[in-house]
Parts: C-alpha cells; structure tokens; sequence
C-alpha cells in the first residue's frame, strides 16, 4: 500500500484532487414553458430549442421558443397586473414580496449556482460566491426601498414608468435577471424579462421562486427565445421601458429601433477597461487584481480589466510575475472547487475569441498561454496575454469577451490618462498605487462609470453600475439605479 | 442740428471665445413687422465643427475648476446683465415684444443665472452618495460633467429660455454648443457679449445662429458631441435620436410648458447631463492584518 504514495515534487506544480460539486440536489425540468401570467404555459409557435453544458456538451433541458404572439401574451399580463394588483398594492406589502423572493433566493442558492454552473460553464466557485449570493442581496436591498422612494428624491413625486421590457446577457444570468427585477419591482412596475439564449435555466429557476412567493400573477414574466424574441419585446408598443445589458452593436439596435418613441431606456453595454500598474504599487497584490479584473469568469465580463498599462520601471516583473500566476491557474471542470477558469460560455463565443487570438498574432503582438490541456468536450480557451500591443491593435481597441488581456506600457501619468481615455467605450477602469492623491488624481480623470482603485471586479447592490460614452447610460445599483424604474 | 445717425449692431456668431462671421458668409434677414430689423448669420456645418472643436478644447478648463470657482463665473454673468438690462429689454422689444414682458423677462433672467449658479458646489452633497457595499470598501459615488453638450434653444422666450437651459448644462462643468432661436436670435449674441466679458473661459459657450433644420443633423452626428439638451422643437425628435446613436449621445428631450414657471427651478435638470461615476477602495481589515487592539 506504501508503493502507491507518489514522492513529494517541490520543483513544480502540485495537482489538486477532484472536488467536485454534487449534482444530485437540483432539479431540472426535461422541458421548459414559458412564464407569462404566473403560470408555464407552451409556446404559441410550439418550438423548442436546446440548453447544453458548455462544458461537457451534454444536453440539460428544452426551452420554449417565445413568438410575436408570445411576447404579446406576456405583455399584456404584464400591462394587466400593472393596471390591478401591483400598482393598487401598497408600498410596503410591494416589499415584502420582493423580501420574500430575496429569501427564497438564499434558501435555494446551492441548486442555483449548480444549475448556473453547469449551464453557463463558469467555475462554481464564482457561482456560489459571486453570482448567487449577489442575486440575492440586490432583491433585499431594493425590497427595502419600496415604501422610502419619496426619502429618495427630494421635492419630487415618482411615479412607476409601467411595463418595462427587459433583456439580458448570459455571462451572469440569474444576477443580470435579479439587477434587472428588483429596482423594476421596487418602484411598482411590472416586467417582461428575456435572457439569452445559452442561459435560459436561472431565470425559468426565477419564475419557479417567484411562483413559489406567491407573486400576484403577471408582475414577472420571464419568456425565453433568441434575438427575434428580444427584438419582439423591445418593438411591443406596450412597453414603457427597454433595459439592456449586451454588446454595444446591439445597444445601438435598440435605440435605433425604439428613437422617436416615449420609451425610456437604460443601456449597460459593452466596455475596454484600463488597469494602470504604477511602479509604486503593491505589485503582487496589482498582479493578482489584473488576474481577477481579466479572468474572472473566463472575462465574460463587460467591465473586464482587457487593457493593461504597466508602468515602464516595473514591466519587467510585472509581467514575469503575471506569466507565472498564469500557469499556476486551473483550468477544467467548472463544477469543481478548485477551478479557476470554466468553459467558454458557447461555441459562436469561442469562435470570436479564436478570432481575435489570430488577428493579435497577425498584427505582430506576442502571445502566452496557459500551459495546460484542454479538456476533450465542450468550449474552452487557455488565459491569454498579449504583449508588444499598441493603441492601433484591434485586441487593444474592441471588446473580445474572452479571457484576453493586451498590455502595453507607460512613462508618464498623462501619457496613461491619454491612452486609458482613448476609447469609445467607458465602463470601468482600475488603478494600482500605493500613493493616494496619484489614486484620487486618476479615478476622477478616468472617464468611465466605475473605477477601482486597488481593487477590481467587485460589484455591490448598494453601488451603482454603469457606463459613460458608447458603454451605455443609465446605472443600476443603489439610489441612482432606481431613477430609471420612475417617472417624475 | 441733423439728427444723429445711428451706429447699428453687427450680429455674428460666438466660437471659442471670439465674434466671426460664419464661414460661409450667408445670412437671413429677421424682420418685426416686416421691416428687417438685423441680418443673421446663417452658420454651417464648418461653423459647428468649429464650435464643437473649441467646446472640447475647453472642457478640461472649465470641469476641473473649483465648482466655488464656477458659481462665482456664473454669479459674474448675472451681474454682467444686470448692468445691460435696458440693452436686452430694447432689443426684445426690438424683435416685437411687448415692453413689460419684455422687462419681466429679463429680470427673471438674471434671477435664473443666479439660481444656478448657487448650486454648483452643492449639486454632489445632493446627489453623491456614499454606498455602503457589503465587503471591506470605501465606496461612493459622484456627478461628474458629461463633456460636450449641444443646446438646441427654444425658440421663445428668446433670452429666458436660452438662460434657463444653458445654466443647467454649464454649471456642472460641460461646455455647451447652442443653436440659438431662429425667430428670436438677437439676444444669444448679445448674450455672448455678456459671457465673453464674465470669465466664462472661451469656449465653454459657442452660440450659433442659423436654420435649425440646417444643423440639428450634423450636431446630432458629430462624434465628438457628448449629449443634446433638445429643449423644443420635438419635431426633430426622431431624427436626433436616430442621429445620435452612432457614438450613443444622451439625449435629453424638454417637456417644459412655460419657461417662467417656477417649476424650471430644479437641481434635477442639471443632473440629466451629468454622469455618475462609482470609486471602490478596499479598508484594511484590522483584525485581517494580524494587528489587533
């Protein structure tokens, strides 16, 4: 029994065992409905379309495919219960509702992040510490608002803007669901939510709970479909309100689509982030930010960390040590414990990716890779940088989605302002130094919605989100995100 | 004796702090009562790209100044116009208003400059926020100016209504580009006497006289213009916002039934062209650090 104890290696990495995630506690349907007026009903059109594991390929359940005449259902419902229950219901009964489903939430996270795991392919880890926990607090947070709006706006009398349409990514599915939900529900509208395609399973979840809350039927629907489905929603003319989260392009579809019209509208689109490393930062502790801001969630991620700028002093270590956090990273399996890097959420998204991977070595960057196998089934790309990039490269100028990041280099804080700013986009941007007023000097010449000053990537239901320029208007999150949700 | 001949006024344009012609040398001719009373420069795309590129220019300027700094500019404007009262009030009544109004107009006016202009220092203790994450984070939030603001001025009031939609976009820092009344335009240029004589650093207001149909699809386009304050004239509503999606300019639509109304007194308009930008900082958690009390 001694001879199959392996000798202790300290030249190089160790494995993990695998840890992987019970999968034997959640509940999935064969088949999915839609939930329009409370209850899952078959789709008009009868179609049905597939949900499979990005990462295994393996099938997990049908959707149904909603219509014109579908998306005219929910909406209706939705007009309905907007006309009787929800908007007649007091504020703070409102509130206990949206209480309710916050706890619902918590009470079933564990089958939440598995069922988010397996089928958007983000490692476990991020599900069940990030995305659901998360989802949760922003349906409590904005609970608490129902019956304080007026604290909230001095001098002004909000009024709920009606139906609001709404349509989201599958790079956080049930959180973009929930960022999306609850400040609609708090300020006594009633909803119409269609997420992607590839991460449908969360929010048919979602409508399960909100079942299960016993919400008055109608104030949540949840249809699901791809871009035809979107697009039915966003043209309804029923629809007071269209908050997006996606790409820019079709940001710009939206508007075009609803320009002219009353509707409001909250864009949170695509974004290029800037992580400054200035040579006097905690250099481990930037490195492993950089890491986090650009990886996190394969970097399906709109404020992604995709730009770095390292000051020229200290490029040398910095990228030494970025190469070798690198290749420490584990890369497999998402349901286990110790992954870091999951599957790439499906395989048009992989292809982008590869894409952009080739036109950077084609326009003469350098390119690193983890140094790992790939796994046999399913979508997947290595952690990748790029160095020798300048501005004009296209992996330093368009949104990837992928877990891409181009570093270039810097002499000066105006030279780094310059080039940060340098972009259509304005989502976020990072900054790594130990000193303060270079701290405050950058975050408030960043032009761009949220900047993290030794941090990066953390997102909080009490602060709100979004972008300047072309990433998108409106915020979500907080007091502010509640403006969008009224009229005044 | 002979009678006094009078030296008339010369109206052009206002770019970056000085008073040409528009380039392309075209006028209109205003007329009260069909007597022609001025000819008015009919400006051009080549003029709104300037007044766009001098806009930009001055915005680093004009933001980054203490907001104490630019309350005091626009107190400064007010006190610039109380002094050429009876200028604005005869040249209203020049362009056919009714003397009184004209004089009401005018000290509302100047009492609008100063309404806003107070709340330059106060409009992120209002707004700001300071969020209270639930993570070891200093995290606050706070109204930052949008950049390049293009103000399409109502046509009437012609002094009121300009004021009182320029003040909103100025005090927080955006510089602005204004088409100016069409029927009413004589007291934007006289009103950029005012500015240029006001610290108001050149080029945070440019003022444009001309056909709005004209330009109000190149404002829209223009890569560089950050948001449109549309205050009436809807119907170009659509054509703005189709126009303006190219580089998703924030377009702000007026739905304001009288200028005079008390209502246009609100800190809520100055924030529709202000973005909100959110700061994270991690604390260090005492106990993490292995210090203890």
């Amino acid at each position: 029994m001694k001879k199959d104890i392996k000798p202790l290696k300290f030249s190089g990495k160790w494995d993990f065992d695998p840890a992987p995630e019970s999968v034997d506690h959640i509940n999935l349907k064969e088949q999915y409905g839609l939930f329009i007026n409370g209850k899952f009903e078959d789709p008009q059109s009868g179609n049905y379309f597939p949900s499979t594991n990005p990462a295994t390929e393996e099938h997990l359940s049908m959707i149904a495919e909603a219509g014109e005449k579908d998306v005219n259902n929910a909406v209706t419902a939705a007009r309905k219960a907007y006309e009787g229950p929800w908007s007649r219901m007091s504020a703070k009964e409102r509130g206990k509702y949206i209480f309710r489903i916050a706890r619902l939430i918590q009470e079933k996270s564990r089958e939440l992040a598995v069922i988010e795991t397996l089928d958007g392919g983000k490692p476990i880890r991020e599900s069940r510490d990030v995305d659901i926990p998360i989802t949760a607090a922003h349906f409590f947070y904005y609970a608490g608002w129902t019956d304080k709006l007026k604290y909230a706006f001095p001098n002004r009398n909000p009024k709920p803007v009606g139906v609001a349409g709404q349509v989201i990514p599958w790079n956080f599915p049930l959180m973009m669901a929930a960022w999306k939900i609850a400040p609609a529900l708090a300020t006594g509208n009633t909803v119409v939510l269609k997420p992607a395609e590839t991460t449908s399973l969360t929010a048919l979840k979602l409508a399960e709970i909100i079942q299960e809350a016993d919400l008055p039927k109608g104030v949540v629907n949840i249809i699901t479909g791809a871009g035809s489905t979107g697009a039915g929603i966003v043209n309804h003319p029923d629809i007071d309100k269209i908050a997006f989260t996606g790409s820019t392009g079709v940001g710009k579809i939206i508007m075009k689509a609803i320009a002219g019209s009353n509707k409001k509208s909250t864009m949170e689109l695509g974004g290029k982030a800037a992580n400054i490393i200035f040579e006097d930062a905690p250099l481990d502790q930037a490195v492993e930010g950089v890491i986090n801001g650009i990886y996190f969630n394969q970097g399906h991620v709109c404020c992604a960390g995709s730009r770095l700028f390292v000051q020229e002093s200290v490029y040398d270590i910095v990228l030494r040590k970025l190469k070798d956090r690198i290749q420490s990273l584990i890369l497999g399996n998402p349901l286990d414990k110790n992954t870091d890097i999951g599957a790439i959420n499906s395989k048009e998204q992989l292809g982008t990716i590869n894409k952009y991977l080739k036109i950077g070595q084609q326009e003469g960057a350098e390119m690193f890779q983890l140094d790992c196998s790939l796994p046999k089934k399913g979508f997947w790309c290595p952690p990748t940088l790029f160095t020798n990039v300048s501005q004009s490269h296209v992996i330093a100028k368009e949104e990837i989605f992928g877990p891409v990041l181009a570093i270039q280099t810097f002499r000066t804080i105006d030279e780094v302002i310059t080039k940060a700013n340098n972009t259509p986009f304005g989502l976020s941007a990072g900054v790594w130094t130990d000193k303060g007023s270079k701290i405050f000097n950058l975050t408030s010449q960043m032009r761009a919605g949220v900047v993290w000053a030794n941090t990066y990537n953390k997102f909080d239901p009490t602060s709100p989100f979004g972008g300047y320029k072309e990433s998108g208007h409106g915020r979500e999150g907080g007091l502010h995100g509640l403006t969008p949700y009224l009229n005044f | 004796m002979a009678e006094r001949i009078n030296v008339l006024k010369t109206y052009k344009i206002f770019i970056g702090g000085k008073f040409p012609r528009t380039e392309s040398g075209r006028f209109y001719q205003l007329n009260n009562r069909s007597k022609a009373i001025a000819n008015v420069c009919l400006s051009s795309r080549k003029d709104l790209r300037n007044a766009v590129v001098a806009a930009r220019g001055a915005f680093e300027k004009w933001s980054s100044a203490t907001a104490y700094n630019r309350s005091q500019i626009l107190y400064r404007m007010a006190e610039m116009m109380e002094g050429r009262k009876d200028q604005f009030i005869s040249e209203l009544v020049f362009q056919g208003v009714d003397k009184n109004k004209a004089a009401e107009e005018v000290d509302l006016s100047i009492d609008r400059v100063i309404y806003f202009a107070g709340w330059a220092d106060k409009i992120n203790q209002v707004f700001g926020s300071v969020n209270p994450v639930a993570s070891s984070h200093f995290n606050f939030s706070l109204m930052e100016p949008m950049g390049v603001v293009g103000l399409v001025a109502p046509e009437r009031p012609g002094l009121l209504g300009l004021l009182s939609s320029l003040c909103p976009i100025l005090v927080s820092g955006n510089c602005a580009v204004v088409l100016a009344s069409e029927k009413l335009p004589l007291c934007s240029i006289t009103l950029a006497e005012v500015l240029a004589t006001s610290d108001v650093p050149a080029g945070v207001v440019n003022i444009l006289t001309g056909k709005k149909e004209e330009i109000i699809v190149h404002l829209s386009k223009h890569m560089d213009v950050n948001a449109i304050y549309l205050t009436d004239n809807l119907e170009y509503k659509k054509l703005v916002q189709e126009e303006a999606i190219q580089n998703l300019k924030r377009i702000v639509v007026g739905n304001q039934k009288s200028w005079h109304d008390e209502s246009v007194e609100n800190p809520y308009i100055i924030t529709e062209f202000m973005e909100t930008k959110t700061t994270w900082h991690p604390v260090e958690i005492i106990s993490g650090s292995g210090a203890g009390y």
